[in-house]
C-alpha cells in the first residue's frame, strides 16, 4: 500500500460490531420502542434540554390549544430558568405564560403575534428583552440564517406511531395542516412529539417523518379543535362586512387577473369569508376555475374547492373543520411547509405564484402602510402572520377594511407600527370606497372603467377623521418592547411600551 | 333642564354609551367619563357631553357615561335622552335637540 492509503486507514475508525452505533438494534422490543417515553417529564429530561435554550411549538389550534401552556407549566416545576420560547405564534389562551415570564422561566420571545393579557402585559413592559415578531414566511428565514436556533421543539400531533410519524387529520383532536410544525421536525435539535393518541405503526400520511422525530410521549389533550376557528369562520349577515366583500370581489374580478387558472388567497376574516361566496358567482357567470387557492385555508375556500371551482387547495394551516377534513379526504388539498408557504430564503415559496390575495388590516395609512399587530391604543394585538410574505409576492394585494371600527379610524396619516410596506399594497377596499396605490395606474384604470368607486386614500382618510374627529396621540416610554422583523430578517419597525 | 330622578339611555354594545343621570349630592354638575378609547378621545367625549348638557340647561347633577367607542352624534342623542327622561320631561325643546 502507499503512504497515502495508510493515511486515510489511520483516520478511518475499524468495525468494531454491527450495532457500534445502534446498540438497541440489539434488543428487539428496544428498537422499536426506543422513541417512546412514559411521560413528557421523561422526555425532557432525555431531551437534554438545559437552560438558556430555546424552545419551539406550532399554533395551529390557536385559541383551542393545550400544548404550550402545559408544556411550559412542566419547565417551570422542574426548575428551569433563561428560555428562549419561539412558537409560531401566541393567542389569548396564553395568558398563562405571563407568571413564568415574571419568574424568569422564560426570558426571550419569537412569535408572529400575540393577544389578550399576554400581549398587554408585554406592551407594558413586562419583559427585559424586546419580543421579535416574524412573518410565517419570516420565522423559516430566521431558522435557516442561524439567528433562531431551536434546541427543543414541543409538537402536539393528534396521532403518532412509536417512530414518530404524526398527522393531524386522523385521531380525536384534528388541527388539519401540521404547516408549522413542519419546519420545526426538521430543523430543531431534539424533536419531542406529544401524542393524544399512539396508532400502529407505520401510521400514515406522515406530515411529521420519523427520521426527523427524537421522542413520542403519550398525552391526554393536545388541543381543543372546536376554538380553532373562533369567530372566523362564521358566514356574516353584517350588511357592512357583505358590502366590502362584494366590493372586494368586484375588484378581483375586474383587476386584470381574474382569468381561467388564476391563484387566489383569503384571511379568516368575516369580509374576506364572504369575499369566498360572492366570487362563486362570479367565477360561474365567467366560466373560469382557480388553479390553487393557497394560505390558511377557510371552510369558504373548502367549499368552492368541492363545487370544482378551485382545482388545488395548498394549506399551510387549517383555519376550521372543514379544512382539516378536506384536508383528510381530498387528494387535491395538499398539506406544506410554511418553508414551501412563504419564506423569502426558500427556493421555492407558493405565495411567489400568487396572482389575488385579500388581507385584513388594524390601519393602514396615506401611503398605504399596514399595521396588524398594535391597536390604535399602541398595544399589541395581533399578529404579523403570512401578511407581508403574500403582499411582497403576489400581484395584486387587496386590503380590506372597514373605514372605521367603532370610534378608530382605520385609514390613518402614519400607521402606529409597520408590518407590511405600502408598496406592496395595490389595492384599499373599505365601506366608504376604494382606493389604489399610486404605484398601480393600470388598475385603478380597470376598477373606475368598471364603474367601481375609486378614490384616493387621502379622501378616504379625511372622511374617517371628519366622522371620529382627530385623535391624541398615543403616549410611548423609550423602551423598546416589540422588534418587528420583516420578512428578510431586516428591522422594519419597532413597538415601544405604552405609558400608563 | 333638571335632573329630578335617575335615568338611563343607551347600552354597552359595541360603538354606543350607556348614559346614566341622576340628581346627584351636592349642587353642581359632575361628569364622569370612562371609554375603550379613553387615551385618544377622551377629551372630545368629555366636550361633547358637557356641551350638550349645557344646551339642554342642565346645570346640576350626576352624569355618568360609559363610552363603548361611540361617535359624537350617538353620544348627544344618548346625553339628550337620558337627560329628558331623568327630568321627567313632558314637552320637547327641538331647538335644543339640534
Amino acid at each position: 500500500m502507499t503512504d497515502l492509503a495508510f493515511d486515510l486507514l489511520d483516520r478511518l475508525p475499524r468495525f468494531d460490531g454491527f450495532a457500534k452505533q445502534t446498540p438497541y438494534l440489539k434488543d428487539p422490543e428496544l428498537k422499536r420502542s426506543r422513541k417512546v417515553c412514559p411521560s413528557l417529564e421523561d422526555a425532557i429530561r432525555r431531551s437534554g434540554l438545559k437552560d438558556g435554550m430555546t424552545i419551539s411549538f406550532h399554533h395551529a389550534f390557536r385559541e383551542g390549544d393545550k400544548t404550550i401552556n402545559t408544556v411550559v407549566d412542566l419547565l417551570a416545576r422542574m426548575g428551569f430558568k433563561d428560555l428562549t420560547l419561539a412558537p409560531s405564534s401566541l393567542l389569548n389562551c396564553n395568558a398563562p405564560l405571563i407568571e413564568h415570564i415574571r419568574d424568569g422561566v422564560i426570558s426571550r420571545i419569537y412569535t408572529s403575534g400575540m393577544r389578550g393579557k399576554l400581549a398587554e402585559a408585554i406592551s407594558h413592559g413586562l419583559m427585559s428583552h424586546p419580543v421579535n415578531i416574524h412573518s410565517h414566511g419570516g420565522r423559516v428565514k430566521l431558522i435557516q440564517d442561524g439567528e433562531l436556533t431551536i434546541d427543543v421543539a414541543f409538537l402536539g400531533v393528534s396521532t403518532a406511531d412509536c417512530f414518530g410519524n404524526a398527522n393531524g387529520i386522523s385521531g380525536r383532536s384534528r388541527c388539519g395542516s401540521l404547516g408549522y410544525a413542519k419546519v420545526d421536525a426538521r430543523h430543531a435539535g431534539t424533536v419531542i412529539l406529544l401524542a393524544e393518541e399512539i396508532v400502529p405503526f407505520p401510521n400514515a400520511p406522515a406530515s411529521l417523518s420519523q427520521d426527523e422525530v427524537d421522542y413520542v410521549v403519550k398525552v391526554e389533550q393536545i388541543g381543543d379543535p372546536s376554538k380553532i376557528s373562533v369567530g372566523a369562520a362564521r358566514i356574516t349577515t353584517n350588511p357592512r362586512e357583505l358590502l366590502i366583500a362584494r366590493l372586494s370581489a368586484e375588484v378581483m374580478v375586474h383587476s386584470g387577473y381574474f382569468e381561467q387558472g388564476f391563484s387566489m388567497q383569503t384571511g379568516s376574516g368575516a369580509s374576506a369569508t364572504a369575499t369566498t361566496r360572492f366570487l362563486e358567482g362570479y367565477m360561474r357567470k365567467r366560466g373560469i376555475t382557480a388553479s390553487f387557492a393557497l394560505g390558511g385555508i377557510t371552510g369558504g375556500i373548502v367549499d368552492l374547492h368541492r363545487k370544482g371551482l378551485i382545482e388545488r387547495v395548498i394549506d399551510t394551516q387549517s383555519f376550521d373543520g372543514d379544512a382539516a377534513e378536506s384536508l383528510r379526504t381530498s387528494p387535491n388539498h395538499i398539506e406544506i411547509s410554511t418553508n414551501e408557504y412563504a419564506n423569502a430564503g426558500s427556493k421555492g415559496a407558493y405565495v411567489d405564484q400568487m396572482d389575488l390575495v385579500i388581507l385584513s388590516a388594524l390601519e393602514i395609512d396615506v401611503d398605504f402602510n399596514v399595521n396588524v399587530i398594535t391597536g390604535s391604543d399602541g398595544v399589541m394585538r395581533g399578529a404579523s402572520g403570512g401578511h407581508s410574505d403574500v403582499a411582497a409576492a403576489a400581484n395584486l394585494s387587496i386590503v380590506v377594511a372597514p373605514l372605521i371600527r367603532s370610534r378608530i379610524p382605520t385609514v390613518v396619516r402614519r400607521c402606529t407600527t409597520v408590518v407590511t410596506p405600502g408598496e406592496c399594497i395595490g389595492v384599499l377596499v373599505t365601506d366608504h370606497g376604494i382606493a389604489v396605490n399610486p404605484r398601480r395606474p393600470e388598475i385603478a384604470q380597470r376598477l373606475k372603467a368598471a364603474g367601481l368607486p375609486v378614490m384616493t386614500i387621502e379622501e378616504l382618510q379625511q372622511r374617517a377623521e371628519s366622522l371620529t374627529g382627530e385623535p391624541r396621540p398615543i403616549e410611548f416610554l423609550d423602551k423598546v418592547v416589540g422588534i418587528v422583523r420583516y420578512r428578510d430578517g431586516s428591522v422594519i419597525d419597532i413597538v415601544r411600551q405604552v405609558k400608563g | 333642564m333638571k335632573i329630578v330622578k335617575e335615568a338611563l339611555a343607551g347600552t354597552l354594545e359595541s360603538s354606543d354609551l350607556l348614559v346614566k343621570v341622576s340628581p346627584g349630592s351636592g349642587t353642581g354638575l359632575e361628569v364622569v367619563v370612562s371609554s375603550e378609547v379613553m387615551q385618544q378621545f377622551g377629551h372630545q367625549i368629555d366636550h361633547v357631553v358637557r356641551d350638550t348638557l349645557a344646551r339642554l340647561g342642565v346645570t346640576a347633577g350626576l352624569v355618568v357615561v360609559e363610552d363603548k367607542g361611540a361617535l359624537d352624534c350617538a353620544i348627544r342623542a344618548r346625553v339628550q335622552t337620558a337627560v329628558m327622561r331623568g327630568a321627567e320631561a313632558q314637552t320637547i325643546d327641538w331647538s335644543a335637540l339640534s
